[in-house]
Formats: C-alpha cells, structure tokens, sequence
C-alpha cells in the first residue's frame, strides 16, 4: 500500500453533519428523471406478458396505432441489437448456461411481466391506453415455479434448448470434510430458505433517451451510469464517445438499480425511430414484477462439532432461483455466500456449492447485501442451533469459535485473507447494553404468566469495498471488469473545490462525507465542496456505487487525489515562502513553514497563483487538480454483533419486537449520524424480510403480490427504536481505514431476530424456523409442536417455504437430493 | 398506476350532486376521500366515466350530538371521529385506520358506501346498531345498519343515491373494547372485533353487541356470542366460553396472509380479548 498523508487535524472527519444533499430534497427541489421534460418528448409504456410461460401466437398492434398520438409500437422482432442484456460473469472453468434475454421477448414469454411490445406516443395517459389495444395471443406451456422442482426429472423446462434448468454448479471451500464429520462429536443439519424479496426503492425505474443525430443522451436512475454507457455502446453498435449517460438525483437503489435493463435499450430505439425524446416511467406494480428480486436461495446446511464447542466443519448447498432470465449479476449473486461462509470463526473444513436453477418468475440480482444476508442467516441460524444441541451457551460457542484479534490479518480455510476484526469485543460491547442475566430472570418470569419472549444473536462479518480488480475482475472470481474507482479533485482560482466522483451515490449521504474527507485535507469547510457524480459526460469513468464500496474505495481514491492537489500547494507555498515543500505543513487553514504559522498562505492564495500563473515554482504546471485511479489490495472486513428481544403471543403467532441493540464496526467514523441511518435501514430491511415481506408467486407462476397492499413493506410504524453503537477497528487497507457500511445492517439481522423468535417459543417445542414469519406461520408451527393439526396455509403455495417437518422436532432432511420437492 | 379516462365534476349542492349521478348513469362514480376508489382506478379495476366530487358539498361534515345519538356527516374524515373521543368505541376504531395521511382523506360516509368487509367501521355500526340516511332524487330514506351491507362492495346505496349521514345511538353505559389484527399497523384488518358491553347493577352482563370485521363478504354480528354472554356473569370463564362462538356460522375470505381456518381462530382469540377489555373497563 501507498502510504497517504493523514491530515494533522481532523476537524469534519467524525462529525454527524446534516446531509449537504438534504435542503434541496426535503423542499422539493431535488431533480430526479422524472421531473424531466425535454421539448417534443414522446412517452413509451410497455406490454407485459400476463403468461408466466407461454408461446406468442400473434401480436396485433393496429388498434394501438390507429389510436390518436400513437406514433409506434414496437415488438421483438423489430429490434436489430448486436446483443441483448448483458449477463458479466464469466467464472473461470464454470459452464454457466445463458439465455439469449433480448429486450422484448421473441416467440415465447417465460415470466410474468416480460415485455412484449412498447408503444410511444404524445401523452403519458395515452400511451397506456393504447397498449390496453395491442392484442396478444398466447398459448400457455407448463410452468415451473419451485426451484426444487425445477430441478426434479420431468420438470417443464424454462429453456428447452438447455434440456435442463440447472443453469450452473460453482463452489468454493478448503479444508477436508471426510475429516469435519469424523472429527465431530455433533452434526447438526437444517434446511434454510431465504425467500424472495424486492429492492423496492422509493423511486422507481425511469429514463429519457434523446437520440439526435448520431448522439444519445440517456437519462437514467442508475446506479453505475459508466458501466450502462458501455452496454449500451455495445448493444446498438455505437462508440462510447457518442453516449452520454446522466444519473441526476436518484431515489435509491438497494442494489435493483445495478442493473441493464430491456427499458433503457426500448427507449432509445424508440427515440432512434422517432426522432424525439422519449420517457418511460416505470410503476410501482410493474417494479414488482420487472425489476430484478433478491435472495430466494434453499440452503442445505451441515455443521459439525466437537463436545467442547470447537466446530470441525461446515457444508452448504445452496439452490438459487434465478428466475428465467439473466440481468447483470444474476448466476453470480449466490457465489456471494459462499464467499463468507466462514463468518466470524476458524473453521478449518469447509465447502459451498451453489446450484443455480431457471424458473418462470423474474430474475433475482443483487440487492442490499447479495448473498451476504443468506450467508450470515445460515451461519448464525446453525450456531444457534448447534449451541442447542451442545447444551452450550450461544455466545459461549461463539467466543470459543471466533477468529481471535490478534490472528489478523487472518486466512479462513476458503483462501480469503480478512484484513481486521475485534469479534470478542463487539460482542462484549454489545453486552454492555445488554443485561442477559437480567434478561433471562425477566424472561422465566414472564413465561410464568403466559408471555413468551425471547433473545437471539447474530455475530456478523461481511466483505465489501467490491474491489480488488485482481479478486473480483476477469481473472479472479469472473466479473467482466475492472473495480477500481476513480476521482478528480478540482480546486478553483477562489479556493473552493469540486470533486468528480466514479461512484453514483443515490441516497447514502456520500455528498455529505466526501466533502468532509476533503475539507479536513485542504483546510477549507466542506460547504466548500461540491460533489458530482452519476454524469458520463463529467469527470473519470467509475464503477458506481453499490457492494458498500462507495467510501472504502472511492472515497480512498478521492483522499489521494487531493494528497496529490495537497502536495503541489505545498510546493507552490514553499516556493514563495522560500522554504522547502516538506517544511510546509497545514495548519489552521494555512499552508505555512512548521513554526513560522503566521506567514502561511490560504488555499485561495496557493491556487490564485496556480490560475493566474504568478509566482509559481519554475517548470510547474499551471491550474490545482489532480485525479487518481485507485484499486485497492484487498476487499474490507467489517463486522458486529446484534441482539433482538421480541415478544411473540402465542396464540396468534404476531411477533412484537421489543429491543433492537447492535454493536457495528465499519472504521473510523466519517460522519456517524450517516453510519446511523445506514444501520437504521439495512436493519428494517431485514426485518422486513424476516416478519413481512416476500414476493409471492402462485403455483401457476401469477405474481400475488404486485402492490403494495399484498407486498407487505414495513413502514415506520412497524419497526423498534434502534439502540446502535461502534467499535472503530481501522482496516489497514485503506488509508482512512473504513469499511463499507450500507449493507452491513441488513447482513446482520435477520438471524438474530429469528432466532430470538426460536427463543422465545422453546418452551412451547419450537425448535427451529424458517422466514418470513407471517403470524400464520409461526401460529401453525406452535401448533405442529403441540402435536395438533393445522389448517393449510395459502402463503405457502408457488415456492419451498416449508420446514420440511424440521419444525417442531428440529431436525429432517437436509440434503438436497433427499428433501427435494415439497 | 395511470387511470382509464375520466370526466370530473365538483357539485356545489347536493341536488347538483344528485343531477350529476343520474346524467352520468351506472358509470358514474361518487368521490370522497378517493382512498378506496383511486388506488382501483390506477390499477384499472374500476373504470368509471364519471367522478362526482362531494367536496364542495356544503353541510356533509361534522360530528354532532343530539337526543341521545350522534349525527356524523358522510364526508366527515376518519381523524376528526378520532378526535371526538366521546364517541367511545367508534373513536377508538378510527384511530387504527392505515396512517394519518389515509384518515384525513377517507371519510366514515365512504368507507360505509364502499362497502369493504375489511375496513373498521362497519361492524361496529353494526354493533351500536346505527343507521345512515340516503339520499335520491325522490327523497331521503334512513336505512339501519343491519339492512346497509348486502354482499362484497355492495351496499343499500343504489346507482344515483348518496350516502349523507350516519346515525350512531349514544350507547350510555356501555364499556368497549377493539382488537384488530393485521400484519402492519396500516393494514386492512385481517380479522378485527368490536366489543360493547353494558354491566348491570350485579355485575352480570346486562347487554353486549360483537362485530365482527373481515369474517364474511360483508361485516358481522357474533350474534352466538351475544346470546351466550347476556346475562351471564362477566367473569373470564363466561367471556372464554362466549368468545369460543365468535366463528359460528362464518364463512371468512381466505387471502395470502390467512387461512379461513386461521382467521376463525383468530376471531375467537380476539374476541376474547374484546371482552375482557370491555369488561374491565
């Protein structure tokens, strides 16, 4: 690593600043795609396939057309693309089979909500009339839905050319597991399903493409705009010169904005045909069914251990469904588990395979927190339950299993070297907020009156900064790129300054800590600041923002741009104090010679000569800007430890969370208020995930839940007070030693709030469950341990959502090949 | 998420209101709050060619009492029955509609007309055994609670007619108590039970009235419950065997979160729980 000069004071580093984003959105002057017109613009609205499989016998597109302000429709076969979406994994010595996934399907449907025709004309409202009147007439093929039975012989086949639906079998591991299971005195084995959710960001997809004589303009909620440039130049044969691809304010992401999607290629062709601009504004019901879902893994875990606790193995399989076609990460996203399969401990035997499988139902991509959430559930779920069986105390397990302080950097038996950690001292900080003697007094006495609460943990460790190019990129794990972000630091003649960001924040406040990060540097305040980003026409490419590497990498990269801005002021300083540069130091606003504070020059002064070229070093180059490309050694480790306390009754099944306390450590704080919000959100993420969210498809491959009135997003009203703190443990990485933060939350949760739930109901035979918990659920499950029969319950249809018997006696089958189907 | 055409009018009387249905015949549509009818609009489940806009209607709002009951006017938003905690158990109810946003646009009048087997207030006009009055263009007629509700989004207000105003019987000396359950707070009610209880000078139940929200097509009175608790005294073991009626004869609408046997179960549950808290009180 480079070393990088540290600001000798910190004055807006690890201050809670308010968000600098904040006064323009809170008062409604926030510019998002929507908000955009652009003179002569067309509108586009796009035919959706109501089959989840079906062959397209015709199209009939006259009624539309001959509709007033219609100006075309567009179907499959009208689009000549040099390539589709793009799918950018290409995993080293794995087979991945890939569909062709043109924009509009072509000769057959295989989901619900695919797109079928687009039809552009002058109005909003009247383009969605007309596409009421282009006629579609299919005929309907089996349909698969379960992925388990998708992977059964005989299963319809979402792809007939593939005469499978396994799309790919990828695994990672070390160690050897003959020796785990021989070595251990306890297995313990359980089926985990981590069903399907949405992103479900509060801005829905939108763009404007305005084609004009041989240049497009594409605006667009994106959250790696240069990356989308790229496809797009692809796709329709052009140069990346000619495209210029804006990200105005955007809406947030959680990960559903990473991607290409059909929209944004229809909206230029259309505006290529047309001549005019033309918008599509996506909605909230098409969002749910078009807009790439997350999770939905099955993953068959095993663990082993000895009587003392000591774990000597750990195997996962886990079956991914990954919808009918592929978006940009899709095959890749389960891999993600199998990265942090090892968690927070030394396990020394290891292995992870993911099994990709093709349904009828949209793809599933990233979002907050791709394979990392299942990976921490699986493992903190079976620690629980593994401490269960060893009659051991959970954390106990925990702490005897734990990769020591002291060990890192550490090497798990996967081959990743975690660069730092303090998992003991999380947890006993968490501990702190966290009386479990008085908890468990308090717990016995209330089960004694009939109310059941309980606590569960999740120790936590996660790998984001996505970067390194060489760990990620083409000859790492496959990824069709290079990870490393870019920066222009530009300071003006009158001493303030304007940072070009590669990242694409949209939501995260990064405006807010970047500006601190330079502020601190070049002695200004971060008012002085500007922060741009999401604009190909600006500044270096960039990667985007997502895989919480915004701050580690791109904001590293923008810290050594302006140690380089810094460097030249010093010489410029020195020159006209007549000292030498590395006598110049920054103090109170001032470049001046150590000792001598009171002869020092402002950053004003310094780039006033830099622009009008006065009194400048011999030879120096005139203008104070500097740009740096960083790609960074290794990924960043962050970690913590949850506690959930929840009270459930009993007889209802309604979970009611009571305390929510966690313990977070992502770095040195750059503005902790915004650590705060992040761990807010990721934590309501997850539970919504766990008590109330889940993209429900039926048998027949019908999106149940296409609103939100059956999507069932918790708002404000449903989610605790959080009680968060920190540890700072700085990752030698990168020189401000962060780590990402954005995702954190949501990677940790989910576990410790179901197994507070299991806590909480052992007395009345509940040993293990599996999300979401609808209280229909958790009531039959309190039930089937009692012993008494349970009506049917309709949420569980069109998926594997069943503890395969696992529920009240805690165990059942647990491989794949022997618990496959329902 | 972008409705099928419309026209739009905003009558400035209730006989404006009244021509302006019957122009625009069986497609013509009334808007109140518009918190049932616009979502279905965007969704294009409902398509009406006309919307007839009661806002401007003077003399619609307004929660007044007299001689015994209450007059609410039908375009009376949910929040100021909140604020009217004197009307006990109807106020109660309305503060756990959906959200604030959702109470200052929907009305009592709307939710009512709707029909909704889900929405809150209609068992318990049911269970105070209230009224509404309708308006046509040959008259007004006051229809009781028990004749209002005819199956699944149907109701005693016919094409042309307006719903003006609801009628509530003061209920003196009657206790309350109200359990819903939903996943989230601004859900729909997967099943929701309303409780009046009247002690007598003994302690026994002198009167009790149940209703019964989201159990059928259209809102219910736990009629066996009733039966099996007046009378009786009002102690845990009478309420629990009462509250173990409160599924009788129902035949509740399944949906992804609820089985029908679950809510029947639910039902009982929560009965209970209305009771006991009614008898506390």
């Amino acid at each position: 690593m480079t070393a990088v000069e540290q600001p000798a004071t910190q004055k807006w580093v690890g201050q809670g600043l308010r968000r600098k984003e904040d006064p323009r959105m809170i008062t409604g002057r926030g510019r998002y795609v929507d908000d955009m017109t652009l003179p002569g613009m067309l509108y586009m609205a796009v035919v959706r396939s109501p089959e989840a499989h079906a062959k397209i016998v015709s199209i009939d597109t006259a009624g539309a057309l001959a509709l007033q302000g219609v100006h075309a429709v567009i179907v499959g076969e009208d689009l000549e693309l040099a390539s589709g979406v793009p799918m950018a994994w290409v995993p080293p010595g794995v087979e991945v089979k890939t569909p062709e996934h043109w924009p509009l399907a072509k000769g057959e449907v295989k989901y619900v909500g695919q797109g079928v025709a687009v039809v552009v004309g002058d109005d909003k409202y009247a383009v969605v009339d007309a596409a009421e009147q282009v006629l579609v007439e299919y005929d309907p093929l089996p349909v698969v839905v379960d992925p388990e039975k998708a992977l059964a012989a005989g299963s319809p086949l979402v792809h007939e050319e593939f005469g499978t639906n396994l799309t790919h079998e990828w695994s990672i591991g070390g160690g050897d597991m003959d020796a785990a299971w021989s070595e251990a005195d306890v297995v313990v084995e359980r089926r985990i399903v981590n069903h399907r959710t949405a992103g479900a960001p509060i801005e829905p997809r939108v763009c404007i493409a305005d084609y004009r004589a041989g240049q497009l303009d594409l605006h667009l909620t994106s959250q790696n705009p240069h990356l989308i440039r790229l496809f797009m130049a692809g796709e329709l044969g052009m140069s990346e010169d000619s495209i210029r691809v804006i990200a105005p304010d955007v809406g947030g992401g959680f990960g559903v904005k990473i991607s290409h999607y059909p929209e944004e290629i229809l909206a230029t062709w259309a505006s290529k045909a047309t001549g005019r601009p033309v918008k599509w504004t996506e909605t909230r019901s098409e969002h749910m069914s078009s807009t790439i879902h997350g999770r939905d893994q099955i993953d068959y875990v095993k663990v082993g251990a000895k009587r003392d606790g000591t774990i000597t193995g750990l195997e996962c399989t886990a079956i991914a469904d990954l919808g009918a076609f592929y978006t940009l990460l899709t095959p890749f996203i389960p891999c993600f588990t199998g990265f942090v399969i090892s968690g927070c401990y030394k396990i020394p035997n290891l292995n992870f395979v993911a099994k990709g499988v093709f349904t009828n139902k949209m793809a599933t991509d990233a979002t907050r927190g791709a394979g990392r959430p299942e990976a921490t559930h699986l493992i903190e779920v079976m620690i629980e339950q593994l401490a269960h069986e060893l009659e051991m105390d959970p954390l106990e397990l925990r702490r005897k299993n734990f990769i020591a302080k002291e060990d890192f950097p550490a090497e798990v038996a996967i081959g990743i070297v975690y660069d730092s950690g303090d998992y003991h001292g999380s947890l006993d900080k968490l501990l702190t907020h966290v009386d479990l003697d008085a908890f468990r007094r308090e717990q016995a006495e209330l089960r004694e009156r009939g109310v059941y609460r309980g606590i569960g943990f999740s120790t936590w460790m996660e790998i984001c900064g996505l970067a390194p190019s060489r760990a990620v990129g083409p000859t790492g794990v496959g990824l069709q790129a290079g990870f490393f972000e870019s920066s222009l630091v530009r300071v003006h003649a009158t001493g303030s300054a304007t940072v070009y960001s590669g990242t694409a924040p949209h939501g995260q406040g990064l405006d807010t800590s970047f500006a601190q990060i330079v502020a601190d540097r070049l002695g200004i305040t971060p008012d002085q600041v500007d922060v741009m980003h999401g604009d190909t026409g600006t500044g270096p490419w960039g990667l985007g923002t997502y895989g919480s590497r915004s701050l580690a990498v791109g904001g590293e990269s923008i810290a050594r741009s302006t140690a380089k801005v810094v460097e030249k002021a010093k010489q410029i300083a020195a020159h006209q104090l007549e000292a030498a540069p590395e006598d110049i130091e920054l103090a109170d606003g001032k470049f001046a010679v150590k000792g001598s504070p009171e002869k020092g020059l402002t950053l004003a002064e310094i780039a006033g000569a830099a622009y009008v070229t006065m009194d400048m070093p011999e030879g120096m180059e005139p203008g104070l800007e500097e740009t740096t490309f960083y790609d960074p050694e290794n990924f960043v480790f962050p970690f913590g430890a949850h506690a959930c306390i929840v009270d459930v009754d009993a007889e209802t099944g309604k979970i009611d969370i009571v305390r929510y306390v966690c313990v977070d450590d992502c770095g040195p704080a750059i503005n902790p208020k915004l650590i705060d919000g992040q761990i807010h959100g990721g934590i309501t993420h997850a539970i919504g995930q766990v008590l109330y969210e889940r993209v429900h498809y039926d048998d027949d491959g019908q999106l149940v839940t296409g609103t939100f009135v059956d999507y069932a997003l918790p708002s404000a009203a449903d989610v605790p007070s959080f009680e968060t703190d920190r540890t700072e443990t700085p990752s030698p990485v990168n020189s401000l030693g962060v780590k990402g933060v954005g995702e954190a939350g949501t990677i940790a949760a989910s576990p410790a709030i179901l197994n507070s739930v299991i806590d909480a109901l052992r007395p009345l035979g509940v040993e293990f469950l599996n999300m979401p918990l609808s209280p229909q659920h958790v009531w039959s499950q309190i039930q089937l341990a009692a012993g008494r029969d349970v009506p049917a319950d309709p949420g569980k249809q069109g998926g594997s959502w069943d503890e395969h018997g696992s529920g009240s006696a805690g165990s059942g089958p647990t491989s794949p090949s022997e618990g496959g189907g329902l | 998420m972008i409705p099928a055409e419309f026209d739009y009018v905003a009558p400035t009387s209730l006989d404006e209101a009244l021509s302006a249905l019957r122009e625009g015949g069986e497609d013509a549509k009334i808007l109140a709050g518009g918190h049932s009818l616009l979502p279905l609009m965007k969704l294009r489940l409902a398509a009406p060619t006309l919307l007839v806009d009661l806002a401007g209607v003077p003399g619609l709002t307004g929660i007044e009492r007299d001689d015994g009951g209450w007059r609410i006017g039908a375009m009376t938003p949910h929040i100021a029955m909140e604020r009217e905690t004197d009307l006990g158990l109807a106020s109660v109810v309305a503060r756990t509609i959906a959200d604030p946003q959702v109470r200052h646009r929907g009305t009592i009048g709307g939710s009512l007309a709707h029909g909704d087997p889900a929405s809150d207030q209609l068992a318990i006009l049911l269970a105070y055994e209230g009224s509404v009055v309708i308006r046509g263009e040959s008259g007004e007629r006051e229809v009781p609670a028990a004749e209002l509700f005819h199956d699944y989004l149907t109701t005693a207000v016919a094409d042309g007619e307006v719903l003006t105003e609801v009628r509530l019987p003061a209920l003196e000396g009657y206790a309350h108590g109200y359990e819903k359950f939903n996943r989230r707070q601004e859900d729909w009610a997967m099943v929701a039970v309303g409780a009046l209880v009247k002690k007598g000078a003994d302690g026994s139940c002198e009167d009790v009235r149940v209703g019964l929200t989201h159990m059928s097509s259209v809102p219910l009175r736990a009629t066996a419950v009733e039966e099996a608790l007046r009378g009786r005294p009002l102690d845990a073991g009478s309420i629990a065997a009462a509250a173990e009626h409160a599924a009788d004869g129902t035949e509740p609408p399944a949906d992804l979160n609820a089985s029908a046997d679950y809510k029947r179960h639910l039902a009982r549950v929560l009965c209970r729980r209305a009771l006991e808290t009614a008898a506390a009180a």
